[in-house]
C-alpha cells in the first residue's frame, strides 16, 4: 500500500513574484505609485479568479487573435497578435491631457479640474464610478456561454474581444476606485467581482445586466442597443470635471466602437441573411430556410431597446441635475456641441403619463438631462435602423424595422406602470398582453433561434443564418483562423 | 471685534466680589452701558454674554483662588431687583447663531455653579432681594437655596412664554421639574403667568426654599449662608490662576502654551493641536499645590476651554474641528496618574473636576470634531478623552506600530459626560463587556491594530491611505448641512438615559432654538419682535 503522507497536504499556488508594471501596460506611472500598485497586487489575482470562473467558459487556453492597448498613440492602442485571454495584458490608460482643463459646466464652471477626489462629491462621484464599472463585468459574464455557439471564428473573436475590452473597461474603473477612494474604493473594487449577472442574491446593479444573453441575436442587440448606452454614458462622463474620470472613459469610447459596431453589424448581417433566406423561399419564409427571420428580428430589437433606454435613468431626476450642477457629468459633447454650460433657466418639454393620458410638460432642463441624454442616443439607433432597413431595400424587400416608442415595455421612470403600444399610445393591460407575443420574443421564439445556434469553427465558414462580414479584422480576410484551438 | 472670554476680578464691570471667612459674597450690579454692544441698555441687572463671562470666571475663580469659601451668597447690588434676565434687546437683536451661543454658554455657566456645590463644597445662596425674573430666577434656581424678600411685591417669574413668545432658555423648565421638583400642574400656572409668584406660595410651591421680611432679610440670608458652609472641609490654600490668553498671529491662529488653533476658515475647518507636558510634572500633593496654575493639567485645559469658546463664538462658521494631542504619551499618563493619586488634596480634585467641564464644554459644542492620531499622537488617559468626545476617531495603521493611545483612570469615571456616562460608557452603549475589556488595558499602549480592535477606532488607514481618506473625509464633512450635523451631532454624542443637566441641552437644542428661529418669536409680528412695543404680536396658531 503505497503511503498517503503527502496527498492531504495543501501546496500554495505561489505565484513567482510578478512584476505588475511589466505584466501592465499604463500610462499612470504604475511603477512608482505605492497606493496603486499595492492596491492592484491584491485585486489583479481575484480579477483573474473572476475571468476564469465567469469569463468565456471553454476558451482560456486557446490562442485568440486579439487587439490590445499597450500605449495611448495611434499606433499603440490597437496592436494585434495571438494571445490566451488569461494572458490578455489588461492595461490602464488616461487620454493624455491638453494643457490644465477646466471645468466647463455647471455651478462650477471656470474653476480648474478636479485632479483629486473633492470630499464633498466622493459620494456621488463614487457611484457613478461604481455604477458604470459594474456593467463591463456584467456583461462578460452574460456572454460567457457564446462562444460554443459562434456562427464563424471570426465572429468568436470579435466576441472575445468585446469580453477582454470590457474586462480592460472594468480595470480602467478599478483604477479610479483604488486610486482615488482609499479603502473604500478597494471595497468598491472586490465587490465589482462578486456581483454576478443575474444572480438572484448579488444581482448586477442595472437589470439590464441581468438579462440572459444567450443566442448571438441577443448578443448582437446588447453591443447593438445596451452598449451604445455605455457610448452616451461614457461621452457624458468624459466631460467630467473629475479629470482623471475624464480621460479614463475618453479612452474607453476608443474601444467602445467596437463593440457598437460588432452589434451594428451583426444585426445587419443577420437582416441581410433573412433577406436572402426570404428570396430563396417558395414562400418568402426565412424560417422555412433555416434563417432567423424579421419579424423575430423585430421582436429582439423591442426587446432589447426598451431595455437599454431604461438605462438612462429617471425622466425627471434630481440625480441627473446634481450630476450636471456639480460638474460630474456633463451632456453628450457638451463642450463642442453647448453654447450655455450652465442649462439653468431654461426647460424641456417632456410628454408625460399623467391621469390616464400623454401631456406635455416642462421640466427644469437639469432636471430632464437623463432624458436630453436619452434623445441623442435614440437618434443614434435610428441611424442604425435606417442602415438596416437600406439593406433591405437593396435586398429588394418590401419590410422595414422600427424602433419602438420610448414608452414601449417600460418599468422604470415615468412610464413605468402604464401601458403602450409600439408606437407610444397607450393602451390597457390587456391590450399589452394581447399583443405581447406579436411585440415580444416568445419563449417558442427563443427556442428557435437558441436552435439554430450551433459552433461554425472551420476558417471561412459561416453559420446559415447569418452572412459573412464585408471584411476581415485589422485588414484580413474573413477567412483568417482569428482562432487557434488549443488541443481539445 | 472677537469676544474674549479671560478677565479677572480687577476688570469686573458688572459684578463684585467679597471675602469674609468662609462666606463669598458675589454681588450683581449690572452697569446699564457696559454690555458688549452698545445698542442695548442693560436695565434692572438684565445681563448680556459679557456680564456672565464675569459670572463665569468668578465661579472659577472661587474654587481655585478661594478654596476657603464654603458658601457663596449671589445677590444684587441694586435696590427692589435682584435681576431681570438676559437683556431682551440684545437677544432681539442678535443673531439666531449669537442667541444659540449666548444660551449655551450661560447654561454651562449655571451648572458650573451646581458642579461647585457638589465637587468643591461650594454651596450658593441666592438672596432675591427684589424682581427675580426669566434669566434672574433661572440663575436663582441653580443655586442651592433661595431666600425671596416677602415685601408683597417681590415675585420670582418665568415670564417668557406669556411675554415673550419663547422658553426660558437657561435650564428654567428643568430645574423647576427636575431639580426643585416642583408639581408639574403648578409649573405649569407659574410659566405662564407673567407677574410670577410672590411670598409664602412661592415657598409651598417649591419656588423658593425661604422668605424673608425686608427687615430680616440680610440675617436671614446670613443665617442660611451659615448653615450651609457648616461641616464644609477646611482647604487651601488657593493658588492664582495666571493667565492663559492667546496670541493671535497675523492669519488669526490662537497660540498657547499648550494649545493652538489652526484656522483654515475657507475649508470652515479648524485644527485645535494639544501639546502633551514636555517639562517635568508635579507627582505629589505638595508638588501639585506648588505648581499651581502653571502646571500642565490645568494650564492645558484652561487653554483648551478657552480655544473652544472663541472657536463657537468668534468663529461661527467653522464647521469642522480636527482634534490632534501631539507629544509624549507617556507622559500625559504620569500626569494623570498623579492627580488621581492625590485625589484627596483639594487642587487635584479641583484639577480633575475642571478638566471634566472642559470635556462636557467639548461634547456640547456645535461643531464636528474628528481627532486624528497619527505619527507622535498623544490620545492617552484624559487626552484620549477628547478623541472618545470627538464624532469620528482616524487613527493611522503604521508599519511600525509606533502610534498608540492608552487609558487612565481619567478614562473610567472620571470626566462624566452631561448625562453622567463615562465617554466610554456611552460609545458602548449596549456592550458592558466591550468598556471591561478596555478598562483592563489601563496604562497600557495600544497599537492601532489593538485600538481598532477594542472599537476606539472609527477608520485605521494605513499609511499609503492616510493623506487622501483623512482629506476627503475632511473635505465631505465640511460640505454637509450644518444645520442638519448639529442636530445629528448632537443626537449621537449621548447615548444612554437622560440626566437633568443634558435634558437642559437637549431642550435647549431642539425646542428653544427651534422656536428662536419661529415666525411667532422673531417674525415681524412675534412676540420677541414686538416686546416693548406698543402693539400686540400676532401669532400663526398652528400647533406642531
Amino acid at each position: 500500500m503505497s503511503t498517503h503522507t503527502t496527498a492531504n497536504e495543501v501546496i500554495p499556488l505561489s505565484c513567482p513574484p510578478m512584476s505588475l508594471t511589466d505584466s501592465i501596460p499604463n500610462n499612470v506611472d504604475l511603477g512608482s505609485d505605492k497606493k496603486l500598485l499595492r492596491a492592484l497586487e491584491k485585486w489583479q489575482p481575484n480579477f483573474l479568479e473572476w475571468w476564469k470562473e465567469m469569463g468565456p467558459d471553454g476558451f482560456q487556453e486557446d490562442l485568440i487573435y486579439l487587439r490590445t492597448a499597450i500605449d495611448v498613440d495611434p499606433a499603440g492602442w490597437a496592436t494585434y497578435d495571438y494571445v490566451k485571454m488569461p494572458d490578455y495584458r489588461w492595461g490602464i490608460f488616461l487620454t493624455p491631457r491638453e494643457g490644465e482643463r477646466q471645468v466647463h459646466f455647471g455651478d462650477e464652471q471656470g474653476q480648474k479640474a478636479w485632479e483629486e477626489v473633492p470630499g464633498e462629491l466622493r459620494g456621488i462621484l463614487r457611484r457613478i464610478i461604481v455604477t458604470q464599472a459594474d456593467t463591463e463585468p456584467a456583461s462578460v459574464e452574460q456572454q460567457r456561454q457564446l462562444g460554443k455557439t459562434a456562427p464563424s471564428l471570426y465572429d468568436l473573436r470579435s466576441l472575445f474581444q468585446v469580453n477582454v475590452e470590457e474586462g480592460r473597461h472594468l480595470w480602467a474603473m478599478v483604477h479610479l476606485l483604488h486610486q482615488y477612494f482609499g479603502r473604500d474604493g478597494r471595497e468598491e473594487a472586490e465587490g465589482l467581482l462578486e456581483r454576478r449577472s443575474g444572480d438572484a442574491d448579488k444581482p448586477r446593479i442595472l437589470q439590464t445586466f441581468n438579462e440572459k444573453t444567450d443566442d448571438w441575436l441577443s448578443f448582437f442587440c446588447f453591443t447593438m442597443f445596451t452598449d451604445r448606452d455605455g457610448k452616451f454614458q461614457l461621452a457624458a462622463l468624459s466631460e467630467s470635471g473629475f479629470d482623471p474620470l475624464a480621460r479614463a472613459t475618453q479612452f474607453m469610447l476608443t474601444e467602445e466602437s467596437f463593440h457598437l459596431f460588432t452589434g451594428e453589424t451583426g444585426v445587419e448581417r443577420v437582416v441581410q441573411r433573412a433577406c436572402e433566406l426570404m428570396k430563396q423561399d417558395p414562400n418568402g419564409d426565412a424560417r422555412a430556410q433555416g434563417g432567423i427571420d424579421l419579424p423575430t428580428i423585430q421582436k429582439w430589437i423591442n426587446f432589447w431597446f426598451s431595455s437599454a433606454v431604461e438605462l438612462f435613468g429617471g425622466e425627471i431626476s434630481s440625480n441627473a441635475a446634481d450630476y450636471f450642477a456639480t460638474g460630474l457629468k456633463g451632456r453628450y459633447r457638451e463642450a463642442a456641441k453647448y453654447q450655455d454650460h450652465q442649462a439653468l433657466g431654461d426647460v424641456y418639454e417632456m410628454t408625460v403619463f399623467e391621469g390616464g393620458k400623454l401631456d406635455r410638460r416642462e421640466v427644469p432642463l437639469r432636471n430632464a438631462l437623463n432624458e436630453v441624454l436619452r434623445d441623442e442616443y435614440v437618434a443614434d439607433c435610428e441611424r442604425a435602423v435606417r442602415k438596416w432597413n437600406h439593406v433591405i431595400k437593396k435586398q429588394g424587400v418590401d419590410v422595414e424595422l422600427k424602433l419602438p416608442n420610448r414608452r414601449f415595455n417600460r418599468s422604470m421612470g415615468i412610464y413605468a406602470g402604464a401601458h403602450f403600444d409600439l408606437e407610444g399610445r397607450p393602451i390597457t393591460a390587456e391590450q399589452f398582453e394581447a399583443h405581447r407575443s406579436e411585440w415580444l420574443p416568445t419563449r417558442e421564439d427563443r427556442d428557435y433561434v437558441r436552435s439554430l445556434m450551433v459552433p461554425v469553427y472551420e476558417p471561412g465558414k459561416i453559420a446559415n443564418w447569418i452572412a459573412a462580414p464585408k471584411k476581415g479584422v485589422n485588414g484580413q480576410p474573413f477567412e483568417l483562423e482569428y482562432v487557434k484551438f488549443a488541443p481539445r | 471685534m472677537a469676544t474674549s472670554f479671560q478677565t479677572h476680578p480687577d476688570r469686573y464691570r458688572h459684578w463684585k466680589l467679597t471675602f469674609d471667612g468662609e462666606r463669598a459674597d458675589l454681588v450683581l450690579d449690572v452697569q446699564p452701558f457696559g454690555g458688549l454692544r452698545d445698542d442695548y441698555e442693560l436695565k434692572l441687572n438684565s445681563y448680556d454674554l459679557g456680564v456672565d463671562i464675569e459670572l463665569a470666571d468668578a465661579v472659577q475663580r472661587l474654587r481655585f483662588e478661594h478654596p476657603e469659601v464654603k458658601v457663596v451668597v449671589v445677590k444684587s447690588g441694586q435696590q427692589r431687583v435682584f435681576c431681570a434676565g438676559a437683556n431682551i434687546p440684545m437677544l432681539g437683536s442678535s443673531s439666531h447663531a449669537f442667541k444659540v451661543n449666548f444660551c449655551k454658554f450661560t447654561n454651562e455657566t449655571r451648572l458650573s455653579i451646581e458642579d461647585a456645590s457638589k465637587h468643591s463644597g461650594q454651596k450658593y445662596v441666592a438672596a432675591l432681594n427684589g424682581t427675580c425674573a426669566g434669566g434672574g430666577y433661572e440663575l436663582a434656581m441653580a443655586c442651592d437655596h433661595l431666600i425671596l424678600i416677602d415685601d408683597g411685591s417681590s415675585a420670582v417669574s418665568l415670564p417668557e412664554v406669556p411675554l415673550l413668545g419663547v422658553l426660558p432658555g437657561t435650564g428654567g423648565l428643568t430645574r423647576l421639574v427636575d431639580k426643585r421638583k416642583v408639581r408639574r400642574d403648578r409649573a405649569d400656572v407659574f410659566c405662564t403667568t407673567s407677574e410670577g409668584i410672590r411670598g409664602k406660595r412661592a415657598v409651598t410651591w417649591g419656588l423658593v426654599d425661604a422668605i424673608a421680611p425686608r427687615s430680616k432679610f440680610d440675617e436671614a440670608v446670613a443665617e442660611a449662608a451659615a448653615a450651609l458652609a457648616k461641616g464644609g472641609r477646611d482647604k487651601g490654600p488657593g493658588i492664582a490662576l495666571e493667565p492663559i490668553e492667546p496670541e493671535v498671529t497675523e492669519g488669526g491662529d490662537l497660540v498657547y502654551r499648550y494649545v493652538r488653533v489652526e484656522l483654515a476658515e475657507q475649508a470652515r475647518t479648524a485644527v485645535l493641536r494639544i501639546r502633551a507636558p514636555e517639562e517635568p510634572q508635579p507627582t505629589s500633593a505638595d508638588e501639585i499645590q506648588a505648581a499651581g496654575s502653571s502646571q500642565w493639567s490645568l494650564r492645558a485645559f484652561r487653554e483648551l476651554d478657552d480655544a473652544l469658546l472663541q472657536l463657537r463664538v468668534n468663529h461661527l462658521d467653522v464647521g469642522l474641528v480636527v482634534l490632534r494631542a501631539e507629544g509624549d504619551l507617556d507622559a500625559v499618563l504620569a500626569v494623570d496618574a498623579a492627580l488621581h493619586a492625590n485625589r484627596d488634596h483639594w487642587l487635584a480634585n479641583e484639577i480633575l473636576a475642571h478638566q471634566a467641564r472642559v470635556l462636557r464644554r467639548l461634547d456640547l459644542t456645535a461643531k464636528s470634531f474628528f481627532a486624528l492620531a497619527d505619527r507622535g499622537t498623544a490620545f492617552g488617559g484624559v487626552l484620549l478623552e477628547l478623541a472618545l468626545a470627538a464624532d469620528r476617531l482616524y487613527m493611522l495603521a503604521d508599519d511600525d506600530e509606533e502610534v498608540a493611545v492608552a487609558l487612565s483612570a481619567s478614562n473610567l469615571g472620571a470626566m462624566p459626560m452631561s448625562h453622567g456616562l463615562t465617554r466610554l460608557e456611552a460609545r458602548f452603549a449596549g456592550d458592558a463587556s466591550a468598556v471591561e475589556a478596555l478598562a483592563k488595558t489601563k496604562g497600557e499602549r495600544l497599537t492601532t491594530a489593538e485600538a481598532d480592535e477594542l472599537g476606539l477606532v472609527t477608520v485605521a488607514p494605513d499609511e499609503i491611505d492616510w493623506d487622501d481618506d483623512v482629506r476627503i473625509a475632511l473635505e465631505e464633512r465640511a460640505s454637509l448641512s450644518p444645520d442638519a450635523l448639529t442636530g445629528m451631532e448632537a443626537s449621537l454624542r449621548f447615548p444612554g438615559p437622560e440626566a437633568p443637566d443634558a435634558k437642559i441641552f437637549a431642550r435647549l437644542s431642539a425646542w428653544q432654538n427651534w422656536i428662536f428661529q419661529r415666525p411667532n418669536a422673531v417674525g415681524p409680528e412675534g412676540a420677541l419682535t414686538k416686546y416693548g412695543a406698543p402693539d400686540r404680536p400676532t401669532f400663526q396658531w398652528t400647533r406642531c
